[in-house]
């Protein structure tokens, strides 16, 4: 079946897509094949396997050691991983028989346990992750120690790391997804009548948006933070109006494309009432542009909510949050207890990563006009 | 044209009016009351009930707004309710310029470094080189800038020491010992503008290579150095300024964070600190003056698109 | 000519479609755009007529503008006895629906997310089922516009070839039993080897459905081998309204003999070939004028080789040269 074309023909806002944006090509072993010689697959697996495992030598010697500067130890890691991850994509190569995007499927994979952790957590054995006078009984400040009670070690109230990662996650994902769902649905309702009826109504819609557009998002959310006591609702609907600008645009925009398109015109000749043109010829292709820059933006989200709390004005310590947690590692203990910082930062870049990679994908797919980065 | 400026001089207008007036009703419902705020708790009723009614606070909604709104067209944006008592304008004052040096000198860092890279990228275009570069930038991309600042200050502060961790030299004071305490903070801008340039410019450019006229420059035999500086550059630059509109409103969220995390006496941490007590004189004034400077400077920016790009003037003529 | 008059209507017949002094403008920055101006048609049951211009002359606007979409900024549309520019927007919905439009583009008419069947149907959905099986319904009409209901009905647009598509609107447009069919240069975007095919369907289903049909194009052999009756536009005027089987030998003004002469044909190319000069008048080959500043007087004048005084002085009015020809120009005569 070909692929649905949204913007079949004679679209003039059609912009040439970016010829291969060099998005993680680096990683992905897949693309030079297509230019030299295609390697056998024995050759690969020969080629991969070694690669895997000396980069896991290389990452694991260099996260350990105390012989080196740290400067040199992050980068020891990073090239140890990288080279592990390139192993890694030859072996799946050789064994799938065709190039395989391997950071996208470790990026998919990561988020896919992340989304399974973070709903199930109440019901898994995880430890103490915001009590604190049950922390008194544990030690404080544990190294992690995966075989251990506490695999990522204890923070200073004693309090578990793991279950406290997994727990962040869930705020992070319940506060960012909330949000993009309220983003989505107002702002896409709102920019698709300001762009179907044009006139008065767009040009206030416009000044309100521009407006909400006028104060950069993390001061918005800092105003909105003194006045909101932090809690998973406020958040969410805080965060949703950071999204709620661009929703609009892209709604607008996209309804103003397909109401100039012929078949509004023959649904209007047809008979449809003006609700019947909005609800069964536009919104069905408006939906797809918004949702996709619903998945862009889910990303800046949990950056917004890790930097609020970062900065001590979203969910409040000992509940736990990526950002909150990072900012324990204030006043010396970072550099005392990396690990503190290490955790929650780890699982914030994965994470974002990830929504990254899968909004970039998701954006060429559905709305290939404005999938410029 | 004339027209079409008046309008857009009567948006801005609306979009500021609108702005100060969300500022001001938003902060009026700040919990908790502000009389205790400023006298202390365990005082007589009376007390607070005279404060209120000398602050104003009994007044109608749009009474207070319109009195608050005529201060703030004559720089009167009332006093801090926490100590010291001072005029929100004077703080504010005395932290612009820090916020303007570091955010300046963050998107210079960026700038200088993303315009190479960027050509050194679209000039490999599909190569190692080019991967290597977007798939470095990628990762930047996903990287919050209070992590990328904790990153540098264990590696360049820690472990090589050759930063100082926080505090401020003004730059009249100091230039060399301004310069080392404000170069960090603005690197940590930088990295993260510096991707997102760096991968725009570079697909610009990748697009612009492939376009008949570079083609024809090549076929002359025009040294590619030069096609990259002389004909290819140029054209893009238009969209260089378009990113520069774009990454203002993220430009500003990392300036906050960044003097937060540095301990920088600029206007990002008056805000925090302000939000974190509940001093809303100053987050009232802080948040007013950062949307003023911030929609001056896109509308500046929106300006410079005539003058830059031929097309766009034509077609307003 | 490209003049006006309404000596071409059959006022004593029953007409189809009837329309009065339209005039279609548009504002733009700098002006106003003249896309139509003072045009009138007539469209007896189960007659075609052709309307013939290059493009930008206004014979979309027109085409539009009968659909009430948007509606004309003045002038009457009679849809049988239903006068549509009088009508409240409801009623107007409402009768107007017995008017359907084919249009150029069929991949961009038909909405990309919607499978054939609900994009047939849609007429029923608006209008109500009364008591028709949807689903025979809809398979009826693919069969009667030559598509497989089996194959096409759950496809999406993009599924399905040009030619495949225009029948679909074509279906679409026949759910609602209507009485006239405006075709807005329904296979200019098409493969010359579709053209034929979708003629031919128009052309039965006209019969089948005993349509009255206003059939816009560019393309003289096209319309003049479609339809019964052919109206020449120029700039928004009428030129030149001439029986279709006349229109080869009989043209008068000298519009419709440039379009006649522009359409290559072996003879021409023979005598080119041979060094002869070709019969017809030098023609002063020019721009065509801006509709948003047309000429005075006669539009044609500044393309025309017969142009006088006159002609700039005062617009020519339709006169009957022979029985069922109307031409608007002062400098011809039959």
């Amino acid at each position: 079946m070909p692929e649905p074309d949204i913007n079949h023909t004679g679209d003039p806002v059609d912009a040439p897509v970016p010829a291969a944006a060099a998005g993680t090509a680096l990683l992905d072993p897949g693309e030079e094949t297509a230019a030299k010689p295609r390697v056998s697959r024995r050759t690969q697996l020969l080629v991969g396997a070694p690669m895997l495992v000396g980069g896991l030598a290389l990452a694991g010697f260099a996260a350990t050691t105390a012989l080196l500067i740290t400067l040199a130890k992050v980068l020891l890691l990073v090239v140890g991983l990288l080279v592990a991850m390139n192993g890694l994509g030859r072996i799946a190569e050789a064994v799938r028989g065709k190039s395989v995007d391997i950071v996208f499927v470790l990026g998919m994979t990561w988020l896919t346990v992340l989304i399974g952790l973070a709903v199930l957590a109440p019901l898994l054995p995880l430890g103490n992750h915001n009590d604190a006078t049950q922390g008194l009984y544990a030690p404080i400040f544990a190294e992690p120690e995966l075989g251990s009670e506490y695999p990522l070690g204890t923070n200073n109230y004693g309090l578990d790391m793991l279950a406290r990662a997994i727990y962040g996650a869930r705020t992070s994902l319940v506060v960012s997804l909330f949000a993009i769902l309220i983003g989505t649905t107002v702002g896409g309702l709102i920019g698709m009548v300001a762009g179907f009826l044009r006139g008065a109504t767009d040009r206030v819609v416009g000044i309100l948006a521009n407006a909400l557009l006028a104060v950069p998002p993390l001061v918005l959310l800092i105003a909105l933070g003194t006045v909101l006591s932090p809690n998973l609702r406020n958040l969410s609907i805080a965060l949703s109006l950071l999204t709620i600008p661009s929703m609009v645009r892209v709604a607008r925009a996209n309804t103003i494309t397909f109401a100039q398109r012929e078949f509004v015109l023959a649904a209007q000749a047809i008979g449809a009432t003006r609700m019947r043109l909005l609800r069964k010829e536009l919104l069905p292709n408006v939906v797809l542009p918004v949702a996709s820059m619903g998945v862009v933006m889910v990303s800046m989200l949990i950056v917004a909510e890790a930097s609020l709390s970062y900065l001590g004005l979203g969910i409040r310590a000992p509940e736990p949050t990526w950002g909150n947690m990072i900012a324990e590692g204030e006043g010396g203990v970072m550099e005392a207890h990396p690990f503190i910082v290490i955790v929650p930062g780890l699982c914030l870049f994965l994470t974002v990563f990830s929504f990254n990679l899968l909004g970039e994908k998701v954006q060429k797919r559905w709305d290939p006009r404005s999938a410029k980065l | 044209m004339l027209r079409q400026f008046v309008l857009r001089v009567l948006e801005l207008l609306a979009v500021l009016l609108l702005v100060s007036f969300g500022v001001f009703a938003l902060l009026s419902l700040v919990p908790g009351d502000p009389a205790v705020a400023v006298l202390g708790e365990g005082r007589e009723p009376s007390e607070y009930a005279a404060l209120r009614d000398e602050m104003g606070l009994n007044d109608p909604f749009f009474t207070r707004y319109f009195d608050w709104f005529g201060g703030v067209l004559h720089g009167d944006l009332g006093s801090s309710l926490i100590p010291p008592v001072v005029p929100v304008w004077d703080r504010l004052v005395a932290a612009m310029p820090v916020s303007l040096e570091l955010a300046g000198l963050g998107l210079l860092i960026a700038l200088v470094v993303s315009v190479p890279l960027a050509m050194w990228s679209a000039y490999n275009e599909g190569g190692r080189i080019d991967r290597a570069i977007g798939a470095f930038t990628f990762g930047l991309l996903s990287l919050p800038s209070f992590l990328v600042g904790l990153v540098l200050i264990a590696v360049l502060v820690n472990s090589m020491g050759w930063f100082p961790r926080t505090g401020w030299v003004r730059i009249t004071d100091d230039f060399g010992g301004n310069l080392s305490h404000v170069f960090l903070p603005a690197l940590t801008i930088a990295l993260m503008e510096m991707a997102m340039f760096t991968r725009i410019l570079r697909n610009d450019l990748v697009t612009t290579l492939n376009e008949d006229f570079i083609l024809a420059a090549r076929a002359k035999g025009m040294p590619p150095l030069r096609i990259m500086v002389s004909d290819a550059l140029r054209p893009s630059s238009f969209s260089l300024v378009t990113i520069l509109g774009l990454s203002i409103g993220r430009l500003v969220g990392s300036t906050v964070i960044v003097e937060y995390l540095f301990s920088l006496p600029g206007m990002g941490r008056l805000v925090i600190e302000a939000a974190s007590t509940g001093n809303y004189p100053m987050v009232q004034g802080a948040v007013l003056l950062i949307a003023v400077v911030y929609v001056l400077s896109s509308a500046l920016i929106d300006l410079s698109y005539g003058y830059l790009d031929p097309r766009t003037r034509r077609a307003r003529a | 000519m490209a003049g006006s008059g309404i000596a071409h209507l059959r006022a004593d017949e029953k007409r189809a479609l009837t329309v009065e002094n339209l005039v279609v403008e548009f504002p733009v920055t700098g002006g106003v755009v003249h896309a139509v101006s003072d045009l009138s048609i007539d469209v007896l049951p189960g007659e075609t007529l052709g309307i013939l211009g290059e493009s930008g002359c206004g014979k979309s606007s027109a085409g539009r503008a009968l659909m009430q979409l948007p509606a004309p900024t003045s002038g009457r549309v009679l849809l049988g006895d239903a006068e549509l520019t009088a009508l409240k927007k409801n009623d107007m919905r409402r009768a107007r629906a017995k008017m359907q439009m084919i249009m150029q583009d069929p991949v961009s008419a038909l909405n990309p997310r919607r499978k054939v069947k609900d994009l047939v149907a849609e007429g029923l959905e608006v209008w109500g089922f009364e008591g028709k099986d949807r689903a025979k319904f809809v398979d009826d009409l693919l069969s009667s516009v030559g598509l497989d209901p089996a194959v096409v009905r759950d496809r999406r647009p993009h599924e399905l070839s040009g030619g495949q598509c225009q029948r679909v609107c074509i279906a679409r447009s026949l759910a609602l039993d209507p009485d006239v069919l405006i075709c807005d240069e329904p296979v200019s975007s098409l493969d010359v080897s579709v053209q034929a095919q979708v003629l031919n369907l128009l052309e039965e289903t006209r019969e089948r459905y005993d349509l009255s049909m206003i059939f816009i194009a560019h393309d003289v052999a096209v319309v003049k081998n479609i339809s019964d009756r052919v109206m020449v536009m120029y700039l928004g005027k009428t030129c030149e309204v001439i029986p279709s089987d006349d229109m080869q030998n009989k043209a008068l003004h000298p519009y419709t003999r440039l379009l006649l002469a522009s359409v290559p044909s072996a003879a021409d190319a023979q005598a080119r070939a041979a060094g002869e000069a070709t019969a017809e008048a030098p023609v002063k080959d020019v721009e065509l004028p801006s509709p948003l500043n047309p000429p005075s007087g006669c539009r044609f004048r500044t393309r025309c080789p017969l142009a006088t005084e006159q002609c700039a002085a005062e617009e020519p009015v339709l006169r009957e040269m022979r029985p069922g020809q109307f031409v608007a120009c002062h400098n011809v005569s039959a």
